[in-house]
C-alpha cells in the first residue's frame, strides 16, 4: 500500500504542478537577449523587479513565469472531475481488485455470477468515494475562494497610489502596503517600516503555532529611510532564491542601479500568512506568491506510516493470493482430470472445450467465485477501525492538559497499534522531562559563588503551591495558547484548511486586550520574580553607593556589572510593556538628571573595565590618580543628594509578591568594609585607579549625552518575549538587579544599570544561537567605555574552551582569569551536580582596528549568497576567541509531574528508556535519579574517553562488567538493581561508528537504561537509527523542541511536546501531547487496546473469509 | 463566565462513550475459571454424543444396490439399456420387523447435482409459473433451452431434464405379492410446494404447455407426470420437487415414498419382499450407481454414527485438556494469580 500512496502523492503533485506551474522556460520572444544571458547566468535565481516602476517592458519579461498570488488547492476542476477522480479512485488496489473481477466476470465462459449485480458493489464504493472527494474539493475551492479575495492594499501605477486589490491580483513585484494585525498575503521583502528604527513585528502564528514576535528589518541602505517609499522610483532589481519551503532561509541582494549591492537575509522577508504586530504601516515589495510562497511551499498533507502491524498483514495477504491460486489451480486441474476420465457424460452440459482448456477457464471462474478469500475490504475496515481509535485516543480525559487548554493531536492516522508495541523510547530531557519552565536558581561571577538561598526558598514555596496556582497565571496563559490552537491543530491538515483557519483568525482579530499581553510566554511569576542574593546585591549597590571608591574591589565590581549587562543583553528578547501591547518601548525623551554622577562612573570603567590600562605602569600615574579620586569623591558626594537611582532599580514597580526587604545603609557599609578587607591583599588594582584625564573628553565627544541619559520609561511593567526560556530566565535575572532591559531596536538596546539610570547601547551585531556553536554573542558598543565588546553566552563546555586560551600567566590578568575560571568551574560542577542547567557569561573587548577588520568579514558574509551560513559561522568563530570569563549562571528546571511514576510505569511494561540530552553528564545524572530512571541500587556505568581505540577498550571492559556481575547474580534476574550506561557526546561519536555500534548495543542491551549526555541533535537521530535499525525493534522517540526533530522523524513512532519551545517538534511528530506523563496511558492503555483490537479484528477478517468463501455457489 | 468556557473549550467530553467506560464484560480467562469451565463443557458434550451415538445406533437402515453391475443381479438385464420399460425385480428378507414409520428412498453415487453448471441451468421464473417464460426459456437453460432452435423446453435447463425416472413397487410375499402401501405426498419441502415452483393458473393444465416441448430426456410431458393424481402434475410433482432440491455432495439419497397403510404402521414385519422396478436411469456410462434404501428415523434425523463420535471426541479432549491444565497449574502456579 505504501507504493500506492506515494504513486498517488508523485501524480498528485504531477497533476497540481502542470496544471498550477507555467513552465518557466517559456519567455517571451520578445525579450532582449542580455536579458536571457542573465536569467541562465543566474541559475537557481529569480530577479524581481518593481512593477510599476520604469522598466515595464523588462518587468514583463522576467515576471512571466512567476505565479500570481491566486492560489488553488483544488484538485479537480467541474470537467475534469468523472475522468481524473475516476483515474486517483483506480490507484487503489483494491478497486483496481474488484474492477478486475467484475471484467473477467464479462467474460462468457469463466463467468460465474450475474454480471450487472458483480457490478453494484463497485459502482456503489466509486460513487460514495467520489461524492466525498467532491465535496471535499468544493469545500477547498471555497476556502480558496475566500483567501483569494482577501483585500490587501497594493500600489496601483495607474492612480499613483495604493489601493485595495484581492489578493489573487498581487503579483510578483507589486509593492504592498501593510497596517497593524494585517496578514501578510505573499512573501514580501521588507522596504519601508513606519517605525524609526527600521523594523516590524511579525506573528508566526499561523505559520508554526510560534506566538512571540519576530522583528524583521527593513532592507540595509534604504535610501527613502524616513519618508515614504515612491514605488516609481524604485529601480533597484532583487535577485533571490528560487521559491523553496525553507521557512529560515531566504538569501538574496538588491541590486541598486549604482551597481551597489545589499544582501538580503531571512530577516527582511515577511512570510505569507503571518501577521503584522506593532508596527502601523509597512512596505515591501513581492518577491514569491501564491504557490510559490514559502508557507504554501511547506504545505504537505499528513504524513504517511505504514505500521508494522500493516506489514505483516500485507504479508498475509500475498499468503491469501498465494492460497487463492493454489486453491483455484487444484481445481481447474481436478475440473480438467475429471473431464478427461469422463468418455460420454449424458447429463453434462456438452462442452466444446478440451479439457485442459476447460480446466483453464475453470481457473478464471474459481478466482471469482473464491474472491472473498482476499481480504481486499480489510484495509478499508482497517482505515475505519483506526479513525474510531484516534477518535477515542483524541478525545481521552486523561490526555487532556487543563492549563494549557489542549488535547492529544494525533498526526498520523495509521500507526496507532504501533503505540502498544513500543520496546525502545527515546526521550529529550528538557521540556520532555523537565517543564521547560526556567527559573533563574543562582550565579558565579569573578569566581565567588552567590546561593540565592533566598531564590531558593522561593522556587520550593512555588514548586509546593504549582497545583493550586492555576489561578490567575494559568488562566491568563491558557488564554493565549488557546488562540493559536486553532491553527495548530489544523495547520497539520490539508493546505487549504490551515488557510482558512488563516482567514478566520483575521476575522476574529480583536483589539489586542491587556489581559492578553500579560502573559506572555516564559513570564510565570516563578520565572519571573528573582530574590537577589543579598551579597551581591551589595556589591552591585557599590556602584550607586555615595562611597564606591572606598571599596576598593572594583575589578570585581566591573565583572559583576559586565555579567548582568550581558545577562540583560546577550539574548534576542523582544520587549513588550503593559502599556503598549506588544509594542516596542519607544525611546523616551532624555532628561539631564544624574549627570555628574554618570560622569563618575564612566570614568570607573574607564578605569577597571580595561584590561589595557593595567599595563600601565603604576607609579607613573599615581599623582594625577590621587588628584583625581579626590575629585571623583566629591563629585559623587554631591551626586548623592539626587534620588537615589538604586532603589528604582533593585525594586521594579509593579512587582506583586513579596521579597525581601534591601540591605539598609548601614548593612551595605557593612558589606563594604568587609570586601574591602577581603580584597585587600591585591594591592596592585589600586593602580588601575591611575586613568588619563583627557580619556572622559574623549568619550564625551563621541556621544552626545543627550544620548546617553534617558529617563525610565512611565510603564515599569516590561514584558519578555524570548525565544527560549533560558533567555527569559537570565533576562528577569538580570532585572532582579537592576539591570533592565527596557527597549531593543535593530540598531540600539536601552539598557538600565542601577545608579545610572537607562543608557543606550549601540548594537552592532548579533551573532545568533545555533547547536553547533552551542552559543551565541552581542556585539555592543559599551555605553560608557565606548569600546566595541563582545558578550557572549553559551553551554559552559564552548565558553570553557574559549577561555583557555585566554589564559596566560604572561599577562597582568592572566592571574585572576585563571583562579575565575578555576572556581567557575568548580561551581559549574557543583551546580550539575544539583541538577541545574548551567551557562557559561564571557566578555572580549574588541580594538577598534581589530574591530574593523573583523567587520569586514563579517559584512562580506552577511552580502554573500552563496554560501551565507557558512561565512556568517565562520566569522563568528573568528570573534569568539580569547573571551574573558565573567561568570556563569545556574538555572533550575523543575521536572514535570508524574514523570517518575511514568517511567516507571513505562520500565515495568519493559519498555527501555534512554534519555538522550544536550545537557551535562552531571545534570543529566541527577535528573535521570529525580525521575528514577537511575535508581540507587542501580550499577552506572559511565563512558567517557577521548579517541577510538579508548572507546572501543572500555566498550568491551564495561561488557565484560556487565556479563561478569549477570553470571555473579545468577540465573534470577533481580528486579530491583540493573545497569545504566552513561556515555557523553563525544564518546557516543566514537561508539556510533560502523566497527563500534555493534559493541555499543550489546552494551547497551544489557542496560535497563541508557543516558546519552552531550549529544547532538544528529547524534540523537543517529543513536534512534543505529537502535531502529540493528536491533529490528520499535521506536519512540519524544522531543519538544527544534533539536529532536530529527530524531522524531526517524523513530517508528515520533512523539512532540507542545511546549515553550514553539512547534517544530509538534509539526514533524506522530502525536502531539503537552505532559510526559501521557505518554503512560498512550502507550500502555490506548497502545496496547489499539494492537489488540486491531489485531483481532484482522485474525477475525481472515477467519470470516475463509469461512465465507466456500459458501458462494 | 466565559473565561471559564474559554478555558476548557477543548476538554473532551466525560461521557462513558468516549472515556471507553460502557459496561463490559472480559472474562479473565484463570485457571480458576477455564479448567471447571473446560470440564463442564467436556461433561456436557459427552453426554450429548452418547445420547446421540445411541440413537442413530438405533435406527435401522437397509441399503440394496440395483444397478445390475452383476451378472446375477436381476437388473443386469436392464442395466445395459438396450431394453425400454425395462422391469426387473430386487428381493430382500426381513428377519425382524423393521420399526417405526419406514422410509423409501433412492440413492444415487458418484453424480455431481452440486456442479455449477447444474445448478445455475434452472429457469426459476418458468418455475414459479410464469409463462411468458414458458415461451422464452432464460439463456442460463442452455442447451435445454429450445429443441431445433425454436420450440421451448419447459421445464428446461439440465437439472430439470436430469429428473430421476426410476419407479419402484415393494411388495411383500406371503402368499402372494401383497403390495405395501406407498405415500408420495408432502415428500418435497414445504416451501418448494407452496412458494418456489407453481403452475400456471391456466386450466386445464395442459393448454398451458401448448407451444413448448417436454424435456428431451423426459418420457412423458410435465403435465402427464403423475397418472393417478392430477393436482401432483406439472411444476408441482412432489418427485420433480424432490429431484430439483439439489444433492451437496455426489453420493445422496432422495426421499422416493413412506410407507403406509394400516398393516405397516408399526413398521414391516420381518419376512420376503420384493420391489419392482422400472429400470429406466442411466447410471452405468458416468460409473454411478442406484439403490434404494429403507430407513426409519428419530429425533437426530436419519442414521448418523459420526454426529454422537465427534461429539464424544471434542467432550473427552476438553476433558483431558482441563486434567492436562491442571497438572501444568499444579506444577506451575504463578505467585500473582494467589
Amino acid at each position: 500500500m505504501e507504493q500506492f500512496n506515494w504513486v498517488r502523492d508523485r501524480w498528485r503533485q504531477l497533476i497540481s504542478g502542470r496544471r498550477l506551474y507555467s513552465a518557466p522556460d517559456s519567455r517571451s520572444t520578445k525579450c532582449s537577449p542580455e536579458l536571457h544571458n542573465t536569467q541562465r547566468l543566474t541559475g537557481k535565481r529569480r530577479t524581481v523587479i518593481a512593477r510599476h516602476g520604469t522598466h515595464h517592458h523588462e518587468y514583463h519579461c522576467i515576471s512571466k513565469g512567476y505565479q500570481g498570488n491566486r492560489i488553488r488547492t483544488t484538485k479537480y476542476s467541474l470537467l475534469t472531475f468523472i475522468p481524473m477522480n475516476l483515474f486517483q479512485q483506480f490507484h487503489r488496489f483494491a478497486n483496481l481488485y474488484f474492477l478486475f473481477l467484475v471484467m473477467l466476470n464479462w467474460v462468457p465462459v469463466v463467468e460465474a455470477f450475474q454480471k450487472e449485480i458483480t457490478m453494484i458493489p463497485l459502482v456503489v464504493v466509486l460513487i460514495v468515494i467520489a461524492i466525498k472527494d467532491a465535496l471535499e474539493d468544493y469545500r477547498r475551492y471555497r476556502f480558496d475562494q475566500k483567501i483569494n479575495n482577501n483585500t490587501a492594499s497594493v500600489y496601483s501605477g495607474k492612480h499613483q497610489t495604493y489601493v485595495d486589490q484581492h489578493w489573487k491580483e498581487v503579483r510578483v513585484g507589486d509593492f504592498i502596503r501593510l497596517s497593524c494585525n494585517e496578514i501578510i498575503p505573499a512573501d514580501v521583502v521588507l522596504l519601508h517600516s513606519s517605525d524609526p528604527r527600521g523594523v516590524c513585528y511579525i506573528e508566526t502564528a499561523n505559520l508554526d503555532g510560534e506566538t512571540n514576535l519576530k522583528q524583521r528589518e527593513v532592507v540595509r541602505d534604504q535610501p527613502q529611510r524616513c519618508s515614504e517609499l515612491t514605488p516609481e522610483n524604485f529601480t533597484a532589481r532583487i535577485e533571490c532564491e528560487d521559491p523553496n519551503n525553507d521557512l529560515s532561509r531566504f538569501r538574496g541582494f538588491m541590486e541598486h542601479p549604482g551597481k551597489a549591492r545589499v544582501g538580503l537575509h531571512n530577516n527582511n522577508l515577511l512570510l505569507r500568512s503571518c501577521t503584522i504586530r506593532n508596527t502601523e504601516t509597512v512596505v515591501g515589495i513581492v518577491v514569491y506568491a501564491g504557490h510559490e510562497s514559502k508557507a504554501m511551499m511547506n504545505n504537505s498533507g499528513p504524513r504517511y506510516k505504514q505500521s508494522k502491524l500493516e506489514r505483516r498483514l500485507n504479508v498475509d495477504v500475498l499468503w491469501c493470493v498465494v492460497l487463492l491460486v493454489v486453491m483455484c489451480l487444484t481445481t481447474a486441474i481436478g475440473h480438467g482430470l475429471w473431464l478427461s476420465n469422463i468418455k460420454e457424460a449424458p447429463f453434462l452440459i456438452p462442452n466444446a472445450a478440451s479439457p485442459a482448456l476447460a480446466g483453464f477457464y475453470l481457473f478464471w471462474t474459481m478466482i471469482i467465485v473464491l474472491q472473498v478469500l482476499i481480504p481486499i475490504s480489510l484495509y478499508v475496515s482497517i482505515e475505519v477501525v483506526k479513525l474510531g481509535q484516534i477518535f477515542f485516543i483524541q478525545n481521552d480525559v486523561d490526555l487532556y492538559n487543563d492549563n494549557l487548554d489542549s488535547r492529544i493531536q494525533c498526526r498520523a492516522l495509521n500507526i496507532t497499534e504501533d503505540l502498544g508495541q513500543i520496546q525502545y523510547l527515546f526521550s529529550d530531557k528538557t521540556g520532555t522531562l523537565t517543564e521547560n519552565k526556567m527559573a533563574f536558581r543562582r550565579c558565579t561571577i569573578a569566581g565567588v559563588e552567590y546561593p540565592h538561598e533566598e531564590n531558593a526558598r522561593r522556587l520550593e514555596v512555588y514548586e509546593r503551591d504549582e497545583d493550586e496556582a492555576t489561578g490567575r497565571s494559568h488562566t491568563l496563559k491558557s488564554r493565549t495558547s488557546a488562540k493559536s490552537l486553532s491553527c495548530k491543530s489544523l495547520s497539520c491538515n490539508r493546505s487549504s484548511v490551515s488557510l482558512h483557519t488563516l482567514t478566520d483568525h483575521a476575522e476574529e482579530e480583536e483589539p489586542p486586550s491587556p489581559i492578553m499581553h500579560q502573559q506572555s510566554p516564559f513570564c510565570s511569576s516563578m520565572e519571573k520574580d528573582i530574590a537577589p542574593d543579598p551579597l551581591l546585591l551589595q556589591k552591585l549597590s557599590g556602584l550607586s553607593s555615595p562611597r564606591f571608591l572606598l571599596w576598593d574591589a572594583s575589578m570585581e565590581l566591573t565583572y559583576i556589572v559586565d555579567f548582568f549587562m550581558a545577562l540583560a543583553i546577550c539574548n534576542t528578547v523582544v520587549v513588550s510593556s503593559h502599556n503598549q501591547p506588544r509594542h516596542v518601548v519607544k525611546v523616551p525623551e532624555v532628561s539631564p538628571k544624574k549627570l555628574k554622577s554618570l560622569d563618575d562612573i564612566k570614568m570607573l570603567f574607564q578605569r577597571f573595565g580595561l584590561p589595557r590600562f593595567s599595563t600601565l605602569s603604576p607609579t607613573h600615574t599615581t599623582e594625577i590618580a590621587h588628584s583625581f579620586t579626590g575629585k571623583l569623591f566629591a563629585t559623587d558626594k554631591a551626586a548623592s543628594c539626587n534620588p537615589t537611582p538604586s532603589k528604582n532599580a533593585t525594586e521594579p514597580d509593579g512587582e506583586p509578591n513579596p521579597r525581601p526587604s534591601l540591605p539598609s545603609v548601614a548593612q551595605a557599609t557593612d558589606g563594604d568594609q568587609e570586601c574591602e578587607g577581603e580584597d585587600k591583599g591585591s594591592g596592585e588594582r589600586g593602580s588601575w585607579t591611575g586613568l588619563e584625564d583627557n580619556m572622559v573628553p574623549l568619550n564625551m565627544g563621541d556621544m552626545s549625552r543627550q544620548e546617553l541619559f534617558i529617563s525610565k520609561p512611565d510603564a515599569d511593567e516590561l514584558i519578555y518575549e524570548a525565544e527560549s526560556p533560558d533567555e527569559a530566565a537570565l533576562v528577569h535575572a538580570a532585572r532582579a538587579y537592576g539591570c533592565t532591559l527596557q527597549g531593543r531596536s535593530v540598531e540600539h538596546l536601552l539598557v538600565e544599570l542601577p545608579g545610572m539610570g537607562s543608557l543606550v547601547v549601540p548594537l552592532l551585531h548579533i551573532l545568533p544561537f545555533d547547536s553547533t556553536r552551542k552559543r551565541m554573542s552581542v556585539v555592543v558598543r559599551h555605553p560608557l567605555t565606548n569600546q566595541v565588546v563582545v558578550y557572549t553566552k553559551g553551554a559552559d563546555s564552548v565558553v570553557m574552551d574559549l577561555t583557555e586560551s585566554a589564559e596566560s600567566p604572561e599577562q597582568p590578568d592572566g592571574l585572576m582569569r585563571g583562579h575565575v575560571r578555576k572556581q567557575t568551574q568548580k561551581h559549574l560542577d557543583d551546580y550539575a551536580r544539583e541538577g541545574l542547567r548551567t551557562l557559561c557569561i564571557a566578555k572580549k573587548v574588541l580594538e577598534e582596528e581589530e574591530y574593523e577588520v573583523w567587520l569586514k568579514h563579517q559584512v562580506f558574509a552577511e552580502t554573500s549568497i552563496e554560501n551565507r551560513e557558512e561565512l556568517l559561522m565562520e566569522s563568528a568563530l573568528r570573534l569568539e576567541t580569547n573571551v574573558t570569563l565573567l561568570g556563569a549562571t545556574g538555572v533550575v528546571d523543575k521536572l514535570q509531574e508524574e514523570v517518575p511514576e511514568t517511567i516507571e510505569a513505562l520500565q515495568r511494561a519493559g519498555v527501555k528508556v534512554w534519555v538522550l540530552t544536550g545537557d551535562k553528564q552531571e545534570t543529566a545524572i541527577n535528573i535521570a535519579c529525580a525521575c528514577s530512571l537511575l535508581r540507587s541500587t542501580d550499577h552506572l556505568l559511565t563512558a567517557n574517553c577521548g579517541s577510538k581505540e579508548m572507546c572501543e577498550a572500555l566498550l568491551l571492559d564495561l561488557l565484560k562488567e556487565v556479563e561478569s556481575r549477570e553470571a555473579e547474580r545468577g540465573d534470577a534476574p533481580d528486579v530491583t538493581s540493573g545497569f545504566t550506561l552513561v556515555i557523553d557526546g563525544r564518546t557516543l561519536d566514537f561508539a556510533l561508528q560502523e566497527d563500534l555500534s555493534d559493541n555499543f548495543l550489546e552494551l547497551s542491551r544489557h542496560c535497563r537504561a541508557v543516558i546519552c549526555c552531550r549529544s547532538t541533535p544528529l547524534q540523537k537521530s543517529r543513536v534512534v537509527q543505529l537502535v531502529r535499525d540493528k536491533l529490528r525493534v520499535m521506536t519512540l522517540a519524544v522531543g519538544d523542541g527544534a533539536n529532536d526533530v530529527s530524531m522524531i522523524q526517524v523513530a517508528d513512532v515520533g512523539v512532540g511536546i507542545s511546549g515553550q519551545e514553539g512547534m517544530q517538534a509538534v509539526m514533524s511528530s506522530d502525536f502531539a501531547i503537552s505532559r510526559f506523563k501521557h505518554l503512560r496511558k498512550l502507550l500502555l492503555v490506548h497502545g496496547h487496546w489499539c494492537y489488540t483490537r486491531l489485531a483481532n479484528m484482522i485474525l477475525y477478517f481472515f477467519y470470516k473469509n475463509l469461512r465465507i468463501s466456500p459458501e458462494v455457489p | 463566565m466565559p473565561k471559564k468556557e474559554l478555558e476548557t473549550a477543548n476538554r473532551p467530553d466525560n461521557t462513558a462513550f468516549t472515556q471507553q467506560r460502557l459496561p463490559a464484560w472480559q472474562p479473565m480467562l484463570s485457571a480458576g475459571i477455564v479448567i471447571p469451565g473446560f470440564v463442564l463443557i467436556g461433561l456436557a458434550f459427552i453426554g450429548i454424543g452418547v445420547a446421540l451415538f445411541i440413537t442413530s445406533r438405533n435406527i435401522t437402515v437397509l441399503e440394496m444396490d440395483y444397478t445390475g453391475v452383476e451378472t446375477s443381479s436381476d437388473c443386469f438385464k436392464c442395466s445395459a439399456g438396450t431394453i425400454p420399460n425395462c422391469l426387473c425385480n430386487l428381493y430382500f428378507t426381513l428377519n425382524d420387523t423393521f420399526p417405526g414409520q419406514v422410509y423409501f428412498y433412492y440413492g444415487l453415487t458418484n453424480y455431481f447435482q452440486s456442479h455449477r453448471k447444474f445448478g445455475v441451468s434452472v429457469d426459476a421464473y418458468q418455475l414459479s409459473g410464469d409463462t411468458y417464460y414458458f415461451t422464452n426459456p432464460l439463456n442460463v437453460c442452455a442447451p435445454y433451452q429450445f429443441v431445433n432452435g425454436s420450440i421451448p423446453i419447459v421445464p428446461c435447463g439440465l437439472s430439470a431434464n436430469s429428473m430421476f425416472n426410476d419407479t419402484f413397487k415393494l411388495y411383500q410375499l406371503v402368499n402372494v405379492s401383497k403390495p405395501v402401501p406407498l405415500d408420495g405426498r408432502g415428500i418435497a419441502w414445504w416451501s418448494d410446494y407452496n412458494v418456489k415452483y407453481r403452475n400456471p393458473t391456466t386450466t386445464p393444465l395442459k393448454n398451458a404447455f401448448n407451444g413448448t416441448i417436454k424435456p428431451p430426456c423426459w418420457p412423458k410431458p410435465a403435465y402427464e407426470l403423475d397418472l393417478t393424481d392430477p393436482s401432483n402434475n406439472g411444476l408441482v410433482n412432489q418427485d420433480f420437487l424432490v429431484w430439483m432440491r439439489r444433492a451437496a455432495l455426489p453420493n445422496f439419497r432422495k426421499l422416493y415414498r413412506r410407507i403406509t397403510g394400516p398393516d405397516y404402521a408399526s413398521g414391516l414385519p420381518p419376512g420376503n419382499y420384493t420391489i419392482e422396478i422400472a429400470y429406466n436411469y442411466p447410471t452405468m456410462i458416468f460409473n454411478g450407481r442406484k439403490k434404494v434404501v429403507l430407513s426409519n428415523v428419530s429425533w437426530m434425523g436419519g442414521k448418523n454414527d459420526f454426529l454422537g463420535v465427534a461429539y464424544l471426541v471434542v467432550g473427552s479432549l476438553c476433558v483431558v485438556m482441563s486434567i492436562v491444565m491442571l497438572i501444568v497449574y499444579a506444577t506451575f502456579k504463578f505467585p500473582e494469580d494467589g
